[in-house]
């Protein structure tokens, strides 16, 4: 009910940038900012017993590398536990990893103490989910919004009002309002909120985490096409979480997919959405329901994922989605798939990796294992080891040839 | 369960440690002398002396800790001084375990004086409780479900005016009207079940165990009516009007039993506090439980007696906290059941 | 008459600020074995809309008029033991939050077998066998053991098919089901509606669902329904309103949401400003402070005039409210080249 009262009060100015836009689009020349490699983090489980011993690790991100451009985005999407929040806390260093890199501007930030990350902490931000409980609502939203400016003492005093109403503006909010309090805004307006003050210390990254998941559909958009225009305007990397497929293919030009605390596969939108090649990504875009096949005619074949998520803790052997993939065979409880570059940009952690209905018939992992069809070790074969590296490299294996191939 | 309750009772005895510890460090860091009031009104200096020395208060706090700890767990002799208990044999008091110590100012030890408080402490809790259990709970519901109503408003409005009254007041108002003036209940003096039966103990509970219940019973219907009307607006009450259910079924089988959960911490708590003794009840009512006697051993600096009290009030605090979390594993299983 | 007929419903909340106007004049109908999707953004009505027919609005201070015919009785007519007597048995109401809509402290096998016991005079243990068959008949592995578990121990999917399983024991001839899937994940809510698809094929029950995607409808629906701020602003077959949508909010709709298929040169167009107030909804068209087009109308008729639901100009059984004069060139000319620029390729 709270949710349209505010608005009345509060017109909302045109957004100054407001433009409708098309899919973002990649640049094949920017740097990267953020480079992640084989980030892992285990949260330890305790026995309820009377000394409280640990018993086992919730692998919520187990091995996962990627690249995030500057100036570009990288979409992350998966089923809910999968580990995309917690990816997310990791870069921003809420949370310290168990291991792995974090490569932010050049420097590895996996390890820093909270003092060392203090100036750390203006360049990467953080959008949440949800706009309610994110914000204080005894802070006015000129104090939200300026906070970073005096904690990290950015700005004299006199200048943070000022600083603060531009802000505003820029998010398509009146700047006259800097003095009321979150509650007196709407769901999509507090989001903008949020927008503003991550974008208050001109960060280089920001993790949005399911930034409109809790909006509706109708605000869902604008919300989208702001972030879109502040981040073709200041140049800021996303890493872009989210469970919407749809919403993830718009603004993000390359999309990496989890499953249960690992990235099984990572690709360019236009390889992603039309050939994906790994089972999970497969099923999990068939499930989505298509408005325009519909209206234009049946409903595409649905791929029905069986059963639910595995636990965490106790994830199956080898390839952790072999207990739901339609194709599995001996190998895959035998042996992880490794993440194999497979195209230019295009990586899938699959043994019987191919476009739908025309998987390989023999495994294509096995060399690079070192195992054959069934998964046995084949002696003399040495499983290559440098296959958890972040981006894509000038060299891949062909599928149709299983050789490696170049640009 | 069991390893849980176990790893509380642990927490709960190292808390009556540093409690104790502290009772003792407090005691001494202020500036009167224990042993002056300890020795009565008129008393010469040497008299002090002894009298300090018998109750051990010459030694330094951390040993006279340490004595009272081993007589808690082993028992111990009064006086505590070696060449005192020589020198007059018969007058050495023995106090078994868990002993917390002599009281010169009762001349008993401190064990023995809450044998024969407690059971008047509890008598009053325990009356007390039921009455508001059912008074507060009852009215909160039925506030609840007439909400807006001149029920509900009168129903929670006069429970706050006897909320606002001091205790004393209410106390000395049911003793003079009921008691004294109409005589419908008896004068309210203490009766054992052993002395008098069950019903002589019971009509003399009434009035002081109303006096408290009117008290905390106002609370009660606050928080029972609050919680009432929070859960019959959750979902799961929607789904049962939507299967059919009848009002009643609904209401009882429910929302009561979501409602009432939270009011159980509240309860055992509250329960705990009361059973170590009502201070302004039992002095109106001139009941000889454990509040009144806190108040008399504050009065004369009796150090043995207080520490005793404020263990004794400390394990009732700990050991319902534990109660009632194990009450709300068996309500709740979300507790219970991983 | 329809097996389901709403006429004029009206579902108005008095309150200390002022008449929540949550539904104004809603109309439809609905058969056995046809589903009606209704969909709207939050706060358009169709929860509201939807309890009504159960009777849930009852014992508030909600002022509830119209007609809703059910098999030939309005279900406002009759009193309070006789709709009782209804829920769960003609009429089921399965809701978004799967987990809130069950009670933590007793197990999914003792609340579903209370389903059943409320409308049959049974014993328990043909009760708990019901109850085991029903949990087999919506997916759940092992029934016989998880029957004993409680909500908390299922998985989101789980209790939704418990959930479903509850609904359905009795056999209603209409199943509402009130977002069953915005708490779920993609692979998950696939699996509902394939189960809602396949239940509704066996027992030949009427379906509402009330969504807020519009793939959802596509998939699931064979009427929808339009809500905005309270009342029906397009109805008719799904399939016509996918592709010949004569209203702006329509548009909007279909607009502002990306897709996983088609072409990534399509813009995103989102719907401006917030949804309106229902305590002081704007005079008139209820759109018009967002609607791009409404400039095309002559005069002030958008601020002043509340459009009626008249038939669209592509015909059909599709109703539109809206003043607009030529919707359909419009729509083609101006709203698809933006969103679907493949189509218009295609074409030409
Ligand atoms: N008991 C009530 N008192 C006053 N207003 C109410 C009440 N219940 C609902 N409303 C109002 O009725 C309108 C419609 O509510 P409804 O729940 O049907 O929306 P909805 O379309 O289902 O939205 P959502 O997608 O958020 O569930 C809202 O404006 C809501 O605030
Ligand atoms: N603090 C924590 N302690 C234990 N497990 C956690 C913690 N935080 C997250 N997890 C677990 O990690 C997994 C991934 O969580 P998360 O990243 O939040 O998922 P999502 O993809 O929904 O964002 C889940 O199984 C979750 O239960
Ligand atoms: S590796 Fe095997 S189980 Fe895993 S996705 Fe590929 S085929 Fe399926
Ligand atoms: S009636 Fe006017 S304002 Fe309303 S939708 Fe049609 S054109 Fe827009
Ligand atoms: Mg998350
Ligand atoms: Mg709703």
């Amino acid at each position: 009910m709270t949710e349209m009262d505010p608005a009345v009060g509060a017109p909302v100015a045109e957004p100054a940038l407001a433009e409708h836009h098309a899919a973002s689009r990649r640049n094949p020349d920017a740097q990267q900012v953020l480079s992640v490699e084989n980030l892992r983090m285990y949260f330890p489980v305790k026995t309820s017993g009377i000394i409280r011993r640990t018993v086992g690790h919730v692998q919520a991100v187990d091995g996962v590398s990627f690249q995030v451009p500057a100036g570009g985005s990288l979409g992350l999407v998966g089923e809910s536990g999968c580990g995309k929040s917690t990816t997310g806390r990791l870069i921003t260093r809420l949370l310290r990893p168990t291991g792995g890199r974090i490569d932010f501007d050049g420097r590895d930030i996996a390890q820093l103490s909270q003092r060392e990350l203090l100036p750390l902490r203006r360049e990467i931000q953080m959008i949440f989910q949800d706009p309610a409980t994110s914000l204080n609502p005894r802070h006015t939203v000129g104090a939200i919004v300026g906070a970073p400016l005096q904690i990290h003492k950015v700005l004299p005093k006199d200048k943070i009002i000022p600083r603060v109403q531009e802000l505003l503006e820029i998010v398509g909010l009146n700047p006259e309002h800097y003095n009321r309090y979150p509650h007196e805004f709407s769901g999509g307006q507090r989001q903008r909120i949020g927008i503003a003050r991550a974008l208050t210390l001109q960060p280089k990254l920001l993790v949005a985490d399911e930034p409109v998941s809790a909006l509706d559909v109708s605000i869902q958009a604008q919300v989208i096409n702001l972030l879109q225009d502040v981040q073709n305007e200041f140049g800021i990397g996303f890493l872009f979480i989210a469970h919407d497929l749809a919403v993830v293919r718009h603004f993000c030009p390359e999309v990496a997919v989890m499953y249960l605390g690992k990235i099984v596969e990572i690709a360019d939108r236009e390889t992603l959405y039309l050939r994906p090649h790994h089972p999970y990504t497969q099923a999990l875009l068939s499930a989505v329901p298509d408005v325009k096949q519909a209206a234009i005619g049946g409903r595409r074949e649905r791929i029905r994922l069986e059963g639910d998520v595995p636990s965490p803790i106790l994830p199956p052997s080898g390839c952790r989605f072999r207990t739901r993939c339609a194709i599995a065979q001996e190998i895959c409880a035998k042996v992880e798939p490794p993440l194999l570059q497979i195209a230019p940009r295009h990586k899938v952690a699959c043994h019987f990796a191919g476009e739908l209905g025309h998987a390989p018939k023999e495994p294509v992992t096995m060399k690079v294992c070192g195992v054959d069809a069934h998964g046995a070790p084949v002696p003399g074969e040495v499983p290559d080891v440098q296959l958890n590296e972040p981006g894509f490299s000038d060299r891949w294996m062909d599928l149709k040839t299983g050789q490696l191939t170049g640009a | 369960m069991f390893a849980y309750i176990v790893r509380r009772l642990f927490a709960g005895v190292i808390m009556l440690v540093a409690m104790s510890m502290m009772t003792f460090v407090l005691f001494f860091a202020s500036p009167i002398d224990p042993a002056r009031f300890a020795c009565g009104k008129i008393c010469s200096p040497q008299q002090i002396a002894q009298v300090r020395k018998g109750l051990g208060f010459d030694r330094p706090v951390w040993e006279q800790w340490k004595d009272f700890a081993v007589g808690v767990v082993k028992g111990r002799d009064y006086p505590a001084d070696k060449s005192l208990q020589k020198s007059a044999p018969n007058l050495v008091a023995h106090c078994a375990a868990p002993c917390l110590g002599y009281s010169n100012v009762n001349v008993t030890t401190v064990r023995d004086e809450f044998k024969t408080r407690i059971p008047v402490s509890f008598s009053l809790a325990i009356m007390a409780f039921i009455m508001w259990i059912v008074g507060g709970v009852g009215l909160g519901v039925i506030a609840a479900l007439t909400k807006g109503s001149i029920i509900d408003r009168s129903v929670v409005g006069v429970s706050l005016v006897f909320f606002a009254f001091p205790t004393f007041f209410v106390g000395l108002f049911l003793l003079k009207f009921l008691a004294i003036k109409w005589g419908i209940f008896p004068v309210p003096n203490y009766v054992s079940i052993a002395n008098g039966g069950v019903w002589n103990w019971l009509v003399n509970l009434v009035l002081p165990g109303l006096t408290l219940a009117l008290f905390y019973m106002a609370g009660y219907v606050r928080m029972s009516r609050a919680f009432v009307l929070e859960s019959m607006g959750e979902d799961y009450l929607r789904t049962a009007k939507a299967k059919g259910l009848a009002p009643r079924k609904i209401l009882f089988k429910h929302t009561m039993r979501a409602a009432l959960t939270p009011l159980v911490t509240m309860a055992g708590l509250d329960l705990a506090g009361l059973l170590g003794g009502a201070i302004i009840t039992e002095r109106v009512f001139n009941y000889n439980g454990l509040g009144k006697l806190a108040v008399d051993s504050i009065a004369v600096y009796d150090l043995p007696t207080i520490v005793g009290l404020v263990l004794l009030l400390g394990s009732f605090v700990i050991v319902a906290n534990i109660v009632v979390d194990i009450l709300y594993a068996f309500i709740d299983p979300r507790v219970r059941v991983g | 008459m329809s097996f389901l007929s709403v006429r004029d419903l009206v579902v108005h909340f008095p309150t200390v600020d002022g008449v929540v106007k949550a539904t104004e004049g809603l109309s439809y109908e609905l058969d056995r074995g046809k589903t009606l999707g209704i969909v709207g953004e939050s706060g358009s009505g169709k929860s509201v809309s939807s309890s009504a027919i159960l009777g849930l609005h009852r014992g508030t201070n909600a002022q509830v008029s119209g007609e809703i015919f059910l098999d030939g009785v309005d279900l406002l007519k009759i009193n309070d033991e006789s709709i009782r007597r209804k829920r769960g048995r003609e009429v089921s109401m399965i809701f978004q939050d799967p987990l809130s809509a069950m009670h933590p402290y007793y197990t999914v096998g003792n609340q579903i077998m209370e389903a059943y016991r409320i409308h049959h005079d049974v014993s328990k243990k043909q009760a708990r066998a019901r109850t085991i068959e029903m949990l087999e008949r919506v997916g759940i592995p092992q029934p016989d053991r998880r029957v004993d578990d409680y909500p908390h121990q299922f998985s989101g999917g789980m209790r939704q098919r418990a959930m479903i399983a509850m609904a359905l024991i009795n056999d209603p001839g209409l199943l509402i089901a009130d977002e069953p899937t915005t708490a779920l994940d993609v692979t998950v809510q696939a699996q509902i509606l394939d189960l809602l698809q396949d239940l509704q094929r066996e027992f030949n029950s009427a379906i509402i669902i009330i969504t807020h995607d519009l793939g959802v409808v596509a998939e699931m629906a064979d009427d929808v329904l339009v809500m905005y701020a309270g009342r029906a602003v397009e109805y008719g077959p799904t399939k016509e309103i996918l592709v010949h949508p004569e209203m702006p909010y329509t548009w909007g709709l279909l607009s502002s949401v990306p897709d996983v298929v088609g072409d990534t040169d399509a813009k995103l167009i989102p719907i401006r400003g917030n949804p309106p107030s229902l305590l002081s909804p704007p005079p008139g068209c209820a759109f018009h402070t967002r609607c791009d087009h409404r400039d095309k109308v002559p005069g002030d008729l958008c601020r002043t005039t509340v459009p009626e639901l008249t038939p669209a100009r592509a015909g059909g059984n599709h109703t539109k409210r809206c003043h607009l004069a030529n919707p359909d060139e419009v729509y083609a000319t101006e709203v698809l080249p933006e969103i679907a620029p493949e189509t218009l390729e295609e074409q030409g």
